[in-house]
């Protein structure tokens, strides 16, 4: 019996290696895709920032953010994924209820102008992040990540990847009141 | 057209991989012989074509063929001809090309000493290696192609990343990866010894100085890595528990119980399953860092851009190589290990407890790098893990490690009791306790309370490393280039714990905005800041500021802190300036102008920090020591080799218990 008994240890490595694996599938499946990286800033006050404008000199600044409804957008024309929400961010502008901040994040300013000239702007203020500490602060994980900030400069939601009109119309607005 | 050769190279690799992983394992177990040189041309083959599509790259990045999209996207005219041709591995495809090219080293390497072995056993090794290979090519083939064309080409390209424009991180992958790479051949070696059930303990005297070498290298890459993070990023920090630190450090660690396990099993027979598992553990976790890294499922300061068609491909690679060699490890094992007893206090016991640690140690560091990514599964929120949880819970099987090393080192194999006298081992921890002392309370003040334990181990590793080579000199006996390797790779760990001790516990640091003119007190020194400069470079614009810096009155160096603006990604970088010696660096950082004429400027004192790197390579130096008077004395690969066959043949079930 203590035969059969050792011969198991020896194949305990195996069940711990697919038990990882189910970690490791679970955290592909839900992570940037899906969007459902809770952020430990949910609930929480959004971190303070000042940033050189991208199209303007004045700083774009955290204190704009109060007041009204906002979507605070991290985004960088190195990144494959901001291109493809880029169409939604300009419906979001067009529908007007709520206002889009961007973050450049670790971008060139001017391939980043070359872009909106290019697409469009969908954003209200740009701030232009060179070396990526805003975002830092922000918790980003990866772009692009959007972020619902309420009147009081709480962060309220986020989402990481690209943004579509499903994921405006059910996660973001349905929060607006 | 070039290029499109060096694509079709890639391809003709990835099907002789192929071919040495079919030929390799096929020929053995269909009992074909003339297969197993099939094996080992193929392998020779798919090198040679590896080497010539890393060649075109190459050849591209030089002559700034901006039509290849890889080349584009990470090279530029303006950059120097060095940096462009590191730019090969300076983003994701090229790694991976990189990675593969290493392989293929290896597996030459492996090929070119296959004569050693006996041959189905070598066939074995061989066609383990291809599978590794062939999955490794398929995967860059399919999801990274670094040849694909850029329609149309651009006139100029975006730039090599600022941060990998320097010297220390240009060479560091290649050296990290043959590191890293090198687990593979281990790994290789274990899953022929599996396959074939072999009872006797030879396979791991023929492991041995491939996992050696491997290990070696890693540690090099990991120093030379977090050299390079000290002066480049400019933070004074040496090592941030990062997830890409991580994924290199965890395999490390597990080598270094691997290469002491392999030592119990050459010489004595036991630990075969410990040293089977931990082979493959090496490996899996260089695979498994390379999925974390690549798939974008870790965050980490390194990586930013997620491709989770890359981490699925990856996580399949890791189940077929990784579950497969663990299958075969419950499969096959249990009949492999033998019985034989040894004393508590003898050789062995302690590199059972070296073993046990070093592994605890290893865990350690996979639950931090790990956690984040379980409490998100289960839904516990998102948590981050730095330093406050890596810091003194990677010292918790460390320091008994530490303590227990001295010992372990001086006792005897098998019979109970510590070697020589323990009078001499007991005499050099007062030694070490009385330079503890005077280091921690006299020399540098301030201890915190784990200064003089650190110091005392440091010091006690140092001098008992020396013991057993002093005794072998004064009674004229031979001193095996075994045991000079082990010693100065102890006396490396040893180094490497005083200057950690002292940089964790004395270092004084210090953010200030001052106009030209300002000083700042530090510990005995000051620093004068004397104003900025406006700098040129190749390819960035940016500022120089002149720091004085005085000892007591005494002038003792000026520091130029930069601060540099790339043009083509307009990024801004900061070069800290630094001011080294043996004792202790003096650092200066330039950082924004806070207006009025004033800047802000961190300066730091950081004592015995060489120390942490000089130590780490004395480690690997070690190491190659132990492998090179291997050869050396014809022992190892050559006489285990040249008996191996007449006992083994190469009929598996006829290997003989040990």
């Amino acid at each position: 019996m203590s035969e059969a008994v050792s011969r198991y240890r020896f194949a305990l490595p195996l069940g711990a290696f697919l038990l990882l694996l189910i970690v490791l599938i679970a955290g592909l499946y839900h992570a940037p895709e899906k969007g459902i990286i809770a952020s430990p800033l949910l609930g929480k006050a959004a971190p303070q920032f000042s940033l050189p404008g991208l199209l303007e000199p004045m700083p774009v600044q955290s204190s704009m953010l109060r007041g009204h409804w906002t979507l605070v957008n991290v985004w960088g024309t190195w990144c494959g994924q901001c291109r493809e929400e880029h169409q939604t961010l300009l419906q979001i502008k067009q529908e007007g209820r709520v206002p889009i901040y961007g973050i450049d994040w670790k971008d060139d300013d001017d391939q980043a102008r070359a872009w909106l000239s290019q697409l469009g702007n969908p954003y209200e203020r740009i701030g232009a992040d060179r070396e990526g500490r805003v975002a830092i602060d922000w918790g980003v994980y990866g772009a692009p990540e959007s972020f619902l900030v309420d009147p009081s400069g709480t962060i309220v939601y986020k989402h990481v990847g690209a943004m579509t009109p499903e994921v405006w119309q059910h996660e973001f607005l349905a929060r607006v009141p | 057209m070039l290029v499109e050769l060096g694509h079709f190279a890639l391809i003709l690799a990835l099907l002789l991989a192929g071919a040495q992983a079919f030929f390799g394992l096929a020929g053995p177990a269909l009992g074909r012989e003339r297969w197993y040189s099939a094996a080992s041309s193929a392998a020779t083959g798919q090198f040679v074509f590896l080497a010539l599509a890393t060649g075109v790259l190459v050849r591209a990045f030089i002559e700034d063929d901006f039509s290849v999209r890889y080349v584009a996207e990470n090279s530029n005219t303006a950059l120097p001809l060095f940096y462009r041709i590191t730019a090969l591995w300076g983003a994701h495809e090229g790694s991976l090309l990189l990675w593969a090219l290493v392989l293929g080293g290896w597996t030459v390497a492996v090929v070119a000493r296959v004569r050693f072995l006996p041959p189905a056993f070598g066939a074995r090794v061989l066609g383990s290696l291809g599978v590794v290979s062939a999955g490794f090519l398929l995967f860059t083939l399919c999801t990274s192609d670094p040849f694909v064309r850029l329609i149309p080409a651009v006139p100029d390209g975006n730039d090599l990343n600022p941060v990998l424009q320097d010297f220390a991180l240009a060479i560091h992958p290649p050296i990290l990866y043959t590191g890293y790479v090198g687990f593979a051949v281990s790994f290789a070696f274990a899953c022929a010894a599996m396959i074939e059930g072999r009872r006797d303990q030879l396979w791991a005297r023929w492991m041995r100085p491939w996992a050696v070498v491997a290990w070696a290298f890693l540690g090099w890459g990991i120093a030379l890595g977090s050299w390079w993070a000290y002066y480049e990023l400019g933070w004074g920090g040496f090592w941030f528990w990062d997830p890409v630190e991580n994924a290199s450090f965890m395999p490390w660690l597990v080598g270094t119980a691997l290469i002491h396990s392999i030592a119990v099993t050459e010489k004595r027979g036991l630990f075969k399953s410990w040293t089977l598992l931990l082979s493959v553990a090496a490996f899996s976790l260089s695979l498994l860092g390379t999925f974390l890294v690549r798939s974008g499922v870790l965050v980490s300061v390194h990586s930013f851009a997620a491709d989770p068609r890359r981490g699925i491909f990856i996580l399949g690679f890791l189940i077929l190589m990784i579950g497969g060699a663990l299958a075969l490890y419950a499969w096959r094992a249990p009949r492999m290990v033998s019985q034989a007893g040894f004393e508590l206090v003898s050789r062995e016991s302690f590199l059972l407890f070296n073993n046990l640690l070093l592994v605890i140690a290893a865990a350690v560091v996979f639950g931090g790098t790990m956690a984040p990514l379980i409490a998100q599964t289960l839904h516990l929120g998102t948590l981050s893990v730095g330093p406050p949880y890596f810091n003194p819970s990677f010292l918790v099987p460390i320091v008994p490690l530490l303590a227990l090393l001295p010992l372990g080192i001086n006792a005897r194999w098998r019979r109970g009791g510590l070697d020589g006298s323990g009078r001499r081992l007991w005499g050099s921890a007062a030694l070490s306790l009385v330079l503890a002392l005077a280091l921690s309370l006299g020399v540098y003040a301030h201890p915190l309370p784990l200064t003089p334990i650190g110091a005392l181990l440091g010091f006690w590793i140092v001098i008992a490393s020396l013991l057993d080579p002093i005794d072998r000199l004064r009674r004229r006996l031979t001193l095996p280039a075994s045991i000079i390797g082990m010693s100065v790779a102890h006396i490396g760990l040893g180094l490497f714990v005083l200057g950690i001790t002292f940089v964790q516990s004395n270092t004084l640091e210090r953010d200030i905005a001052l106009k030209p003119g300002g000083s700042a007190e530090l510990g005995d020194y000051a620093f004068r800041f004397d104003g900025v400069q406006n700098i040129e470079g190749p390819n960035y614009e940016g500022l120089r500021a002149s720091v004085t810096v005085t000892r007591k009155g005494e002038p003792v160096t000026v520091l130029h802190p930069e601060k540099r603006r790339f043009f083509v990604q307009g990024s801004v970088q900061t070069t800290a300036a630094i001011a080294d010696g043996l004792h202790r660096d003096l650092l200066a950082s330039l950082g924004d102008d806070v207006g009025a004429g004033a800047y802000s400027l961190r300066f730091q004192y950081r004592p015995l920090i060489r120390f942490v790197w000089l130590g780490a390579f004395i480690m690997a130096v070690g190491g190659f020591i132990v492998v090179i008077g291997r050869r050396q004395r014809g022992e190892g690969w050559v006489e285990a080799s040249a008996r191996a066959p007449a006992r083994n043949g190469h009929a598996p079930a006829s290997a003989k218990g040990s």
